[in-house]
């Protein structure tokens, strides 16, 4: 296992080494495409007949639908028709979103569009179809509908007294799930502490901000019976589940297309009631609608996450040694539990996660889940890990001043030993080889931790207050059905790839997973490339079409790399050795004395090229009639991929972050940042460090700028860019990325997820240094996004 | 959301930009650098029948120095403004302030002119050009009058233009060896509107402040000339004494709003860090340092 041949492993360097491009910074084939503008989005797709959707958005909370008059809207010109929840249901059916394996948890039906009552603000509740997305707004501004306000519930806190506004009178309440982990004496732990910290933190409700909006175009064949949508998806074999189980068609008569796809960040793995609404349109049209949301409606209808409350304490020894976490979370999800992920994993996550870096034995934590009427909330990159690295770091810092130990030291005496896997966490982790230690090391070898010490006493002499903070963090990866599959849902962990030859010796390959920039293309490319013996630019890789692709998950929790390349690098190894049998058949030499090297069939031990792969291709496919008939000469292979000995492959890293803040105005500065991750083999380095640096940048943005603000009444207040602060270049500092790889056992190719690192921990190490620069005045912040209004009241300042 | 529709004409004088406002009146709306009012139009917050170009009106172009004022056509860009040599010796306020006006493709349509009859309290350019105690030009069929820019804003996002007028010019005293000014403002990030923000001119003669203008900005329902600080200020010698005094006055000046920022006390504490930062650039060692 783990025995391919790489660079490193022969001592060869990475350009010596015919095409070996795992482990190679190679840029990526759809670039030019996407700087150049000819990438193929769905909002560029225009059939004839098309039509276009336009929603009418609940401007309440929570409100009673009285009555929808669209005589005006019909008479707009350009307006085709005006559906209402009532029209949909009648070719469209509900859904409700909870897993099975998530015990107790509860949520209600939701249509496509609310039948009586709208649960929050920004919830579609009648759609304009028109022949302009400018007539169908049109048409919405004509619509007449008459609202009952409801009293709303906006805050967790309050979400299940008595005299709350119960959201769904047939759930019976307002909560939606709750678990406790809990793993030895914790009661005991804490009565026997040396010292005891503890600290509430807020982690504040934000979303995703994807370039291109969610974008869906369905169009309903009548003669064929067949629905064919271009959609802007992460998962386009569960899309097609979804669309045929709620418009109640056969999978098969479903074809899901994602071309280019502008960004997703776990934002568009959902199910969307308005993008629902279109499908049903179109079959109930039997012609093409297509809807694109808007800045305004991507604010009120994308996902939001991370609305949570966290209590946390942790008992420490007096040298330092973690006895106990105890952990109360509470988290709102908006109206519903979002299909059919379920918007109770992040709250399960942040029970599965905290602590997770560390050797201690008593362990309790509690998520508690409400619903709210808010936006729905579900998973957005690094799905919960943010909240429990937050969590968990922010109380050992604390601990480790309480006892007056550097940070540094507290990690290092309390970070699970190198070499003591496998190893299984208090909430039940299963970690097969994770390197904290060795990451750590590699830390301090890139922060110059002396110099910045000394700096930042020197600075304080004159008033300016500078801080270090550092964040161990776990990171989920490469899950199995253990995620979803377990719970009902049909969400694939399994994931394939078919790899073919055609007769001029081109490479194409097809994957379940899928791209929305973040180059799971490339990578694939890589490993085909990597794996058959051809170079790079011999390789096409085609992905996002269930009617062509084999089936699979999709791209999301960081599975692209270790599950789809896995798929691909062993689809690769079996056709690279069907071409060898069929070139042993025609130059008369055993395969095993074969080799292909850049295209060429060659001889294994001198390399003597023999026959270019164009040659072999021309003969299977043209002149079959020359070889022997029972030659076997499949020149496509499919294999699948599916981990089955961990239900997730867990990374490691750790981040330090160095800022400056303003004690008079509040701001902070962040000057340098660091971050040494573990995804196991690294297939491009170019593409893992950018995928780090963007998660640091996601990570720093929640942390710093974003936030879902709402009013007393429920209205989202931040619906346009200049509102919601999303990170610029202007303000991200400087980052450096180092790596240690622990390739995972469960694979050929090694690979572990690396999306979610940089989100997972740069909140948390920007707190601690924050909170390092502020130490001296006596103040502390933990309540994200830490804005200059809570730094300034940290301060006593207002 | 899309534009709604409407119609369009492209002026290439001011008579025929004065004839289509009398034709149209309310329903139709003039377009410069269109950085605000094509947003309007995606937001369908304002839906005019008819859009009046006027970019192609040579008389609003131009930048000069006529009579002792520095004369600003209002539409001159913010790029051309923050790259104009006889600004930049003028007028240096407005130079400084450039670069805090939203990002360069906003810098590059921009104008003076929309961003004056826009009139945002958060914007950098009606503080700028109410401290450098500038006259406005404004013309219409009736002819031109002027306005100090003081009373030019009248309240959120009004100001005294009348209907069938419009900004021509803005004429800026010129900056003389005593002058001092200064451009600060806290934003959460680079190219958004402050927090708060502070414009300010003065003269330094001798040591002793003359005619300081503190205006500051994101702190109320315009450009705030802060008349008390203003007054603790003038003909005092410019020391550490004298910008408390200026803080300590500027209590009874401010009264701002809360906004998704932070809460009113924030303002008046940033505003005073702001009057802090500003003065002691002009205090004697500041000046030897730089």
């Amino acid at each position: 296992m783990n025995d391919m041949p790489t660079p490193a492993s022969i001592g060869l360097s990475r350009e010596d080494l015919p095409n070996s491009y795992i482990g190679r910074s190679v840029p990526r084939p759809n670039l030019p495409k996407l700087v150049q503008g000819r990438a193929t989005y769905t909002d560029d797709v225009q059939p004839p007949r098309l039509v276009h959707a336009a929603f009418l958005r609940s401007p309440y909370a929570h409100a009673r639908i009285l009555s929808v008059d669209s005589a005006a809207a019909m008479q707009v010109p350009g307006v085709v028709r005006v559906f209402t929840g009532a029209d949909l249901a009648k070719v469209c059916d509900p859904w409700v979103a909870t897993l099975d394996h998530l015990k107790g948890m509860k949520s209600a039906q939701q249509h496509p569009l609310p039948l009586d009552r709208a649960t929050w603000q920004g919830e579609p509740v009648v759609a304009v179809v028109a022949d302009s997305r400018a007539a169908a707004e049109d048409g919405v501004a004509a619509l007449a509908v008459e609202w009952e306000p409801l009293p709303a519930q906006l805050d967790i806190e309050t979400a299940l007294d008595p005299d709350t506004v119960v959201i769904h009178p047939s759930l019976g309440d307002n909560l939606c799930f709750t678990r406790t982990a809990e793993k030895g004496d914790v009661a005991a732990a804490f009565a026997a502490a040396h010292r005891v910290v503890e600290a509430t933190f807020l982690t504040g409700r934000h979303t995703g901000v994807t370039l291109e909006g969610r974008s869906i175009l369905a169009d309903y064949n009548k003669a064929e019976g067949t629905l064919t949508v271009h959609h802007s998806t992460q998962a386009p074999h569960m899309m097609q589940g979804v669309f045929a189980k709620q418009l109640r068609m056969e999978e098969g008569a479903v074809r899901v297309i994602c071309r280019d796809v502008g960004g997703s960040f776990g934002i568009k793995v959902h199910v969307y009631p308005d993008e629902v609404a279109v499908a049903a349109m179109a079959k109930a049209m039997g012609r093409p609608v297509k809807f694109v949301a808007d800045r305004f409606e991507s604010f009120v209808s994308d996902i939001h996450a991370r609305d949570h409350r966290i209590k946390g304490r942790i008992a420490v020894d007096a040298e330092g040694k973690i006895l106990a976490f105890d952990i109360d979370d509470r988290t709102g999800i908006g109206p519903y539990s979002v299909y059919p992920r379920t918007s109770a994993i992040e709250g399960n996550q942040v029970v599965n996660l905290c602590g997770g870096p560390y050797d201690f034995a008593n362990y309790r934590c509690t998520t508690t889940v409400v619903f709210q009427n808010k936006t729905p909330t579900c998973q957005y990159r690094a799905v919960g890990h943010p909240i429990a690295t937050t969590v968990t770091e922010g109380l050992v810092d604390l601990a480790a001043e309480a006892l007056g130990i550097d940070p540094i030291e507290m990690r290092r005496r309390n970070l699970i030993r190198d070499d003591a896997y496998p190893y299984t966490s208090p909430p039940g982790m299963r970690f097969e080889g994770l390197s904290h230690h060795a990451a750590l090391a590699k830390l301090l070898e890139m922060v110059p931790v002396e110099k910045i010490r000394a700096d930042q006493a020197e600075q304080r002499k004159k008033g300016v207050h500078r801080g270090l903070g550092f964040a161990s963090f776990i990171e989920l990866t490469n899950p199995s059905p253990f995620m979803y599959g377990i719970g009902g849902a049909r969400i694939s962990a399994q994931d394939g790839a078919t790899v073919r030859m055609d007769p001029d010796g081109s490479i194409v390959a097809l994957s379940g997973v899928t791209e929305q920039g973040q180059g799971t293309e490339g990578i694939l490319r890589q490993i085909v490339a990597h794996g058959v013996g051809v170079p790079l630019e011999r390789v096409k890789v085609i992905t996002g079409d269930t009617q062509t692709t084999p089936y699979g998950g999709g791209t999301w929790a960081c599975r692209g790399a270790g599950i789809g390349g896995e798929a691909a690098l062993q689809s690769a190894i079996a056709l690279k050795q069907q071409i060898l049998v069929v070139a042993g058949a025609m130059l008369q030499a055993a395969p095993e004395s074969l080799d292909i090297v850049l295209g060429q069939i060659v001889d294994k031990d001198t390399e003597r090229e023999r026959m270019p792969l164009s040659e072999l291709g021309r003969i299977v496919y043209y002149r079959g009639d020359t070889l022997p008939k029972d030659l076997p000469r499949e020149l496509v292979q499919t294999r699948h991929f599916i981990t089955k000995d961990y239900p997730f492959a867990f990374t490691n890293g750790i981040q330090a972050s160095w800022v400056e803040v303003d004690t008079d105005t509040g701001m902070v500065k962040l000057l340098e940042h660091w971050c040494v991750e573990d995804c196991g083999r690294v297939i491009n380095p170019l593409l893992v460090d950018e995928q780090v640096r963007g998660g640091i940048v996601q990570g720093l943005g929640g942390a710093l700028y974003e936030h879902c603000v709402y009013d007393e009444q429920g209205n989202l207040l931040t619906t346009t860019m200049a509102d919601y602060l999303v990170p610029m270049s202007a303000e991200m500092p400087e980052m450096h990325i180092g790596h240690v790889e622990t390739p995972t056992g469960e694979s050929l190719l090694g690979a572990k997820g690396a999306g979610e690192a940089g989100t997972a921990g740069a909140p948390a190490a920007l707190m601690n240094a924050i909170n390092d620069a502020l130490r001296p005045l006596s103040a502390r912040v933990t309540e994200q996004p830490f804005t200059p209004a809570r730094i300034l009241r940290a301060l006593g300042t207002v | 959301m899309k534009w709604p529709a409407f119609g369009y004409a492209r002026a290439s004088t001011l008579e025929e930009v004065f004839r289509l406002q009398a034709e149209h009146g309310d329903d139709a709306r003039l377009l410069a650098g269109g950085q605000t009012l094509l947003a309007t139009l995606a937001f369908r917050l304002s839906e005019p029948k008819l859009l009046v170009d006027i970019t192609g009106v040579a008389a609003l172009r131009g930048i000069a120095l006529q009579g002792g004022l520095l004369r600003i056509g209002a539409l001159t860009r913010h790029a051309e403004l923050g790259r104009d040599p006889l600004v930049a010796q003028h007028a240096p306020l407005l130079t400084e302030a450039v670069p805090f006006i939203a990002h360069p493709a906003i810098r590059n349509r921009g104008t003076i002119g929309g961003s004056l009859a826009y009139a945002d309290p958060a914007a950098e350019l009606p503080a700028c050009i109410v401290a450098l105690d500038s006259t406005m030009v404004l013309a219409s069929a009736a002819g031109e009058r002027r306005v100090a820019a003081g009373d030019f804003f009248t309240g959120l996002l009004e100001t005294a233009l009348r209907p069938g007028e419009l900004i021509a010019a803005v004429e800026v005293p010129v900056a003389t060896d005593a002058s001092r000014s200064a451009i600060v403002e806290v934003a959460r990030r680079s190219g958004d509107y402050a927090m708060a923000g502070l414009a300010t001119t003065l003269r330094l003669e001798g040591g002793v402040i003359r005619a300081p203008r503190l205006v500051y900005f994101g702190v109320g329902n315009g450009p705030v000339l802060a008349a008390r600080a203003n007054a603790a200020l003038e003909g005092r010698s410019l020391d550490a004494a004298a910008i408390a005094a200026a803080r300590a006055a500027l209590a009874g000046d401010l009264d701002p709003q809360a906004d998704l920022h932070g809460p009113p006390e924030m303002k008046r504490h940033l505003a005073g860090v702001l009057t802090q930062r500003a003065l002691s650039r002009f205090l004697p060692a500041a000046e030897a340092a730089a």
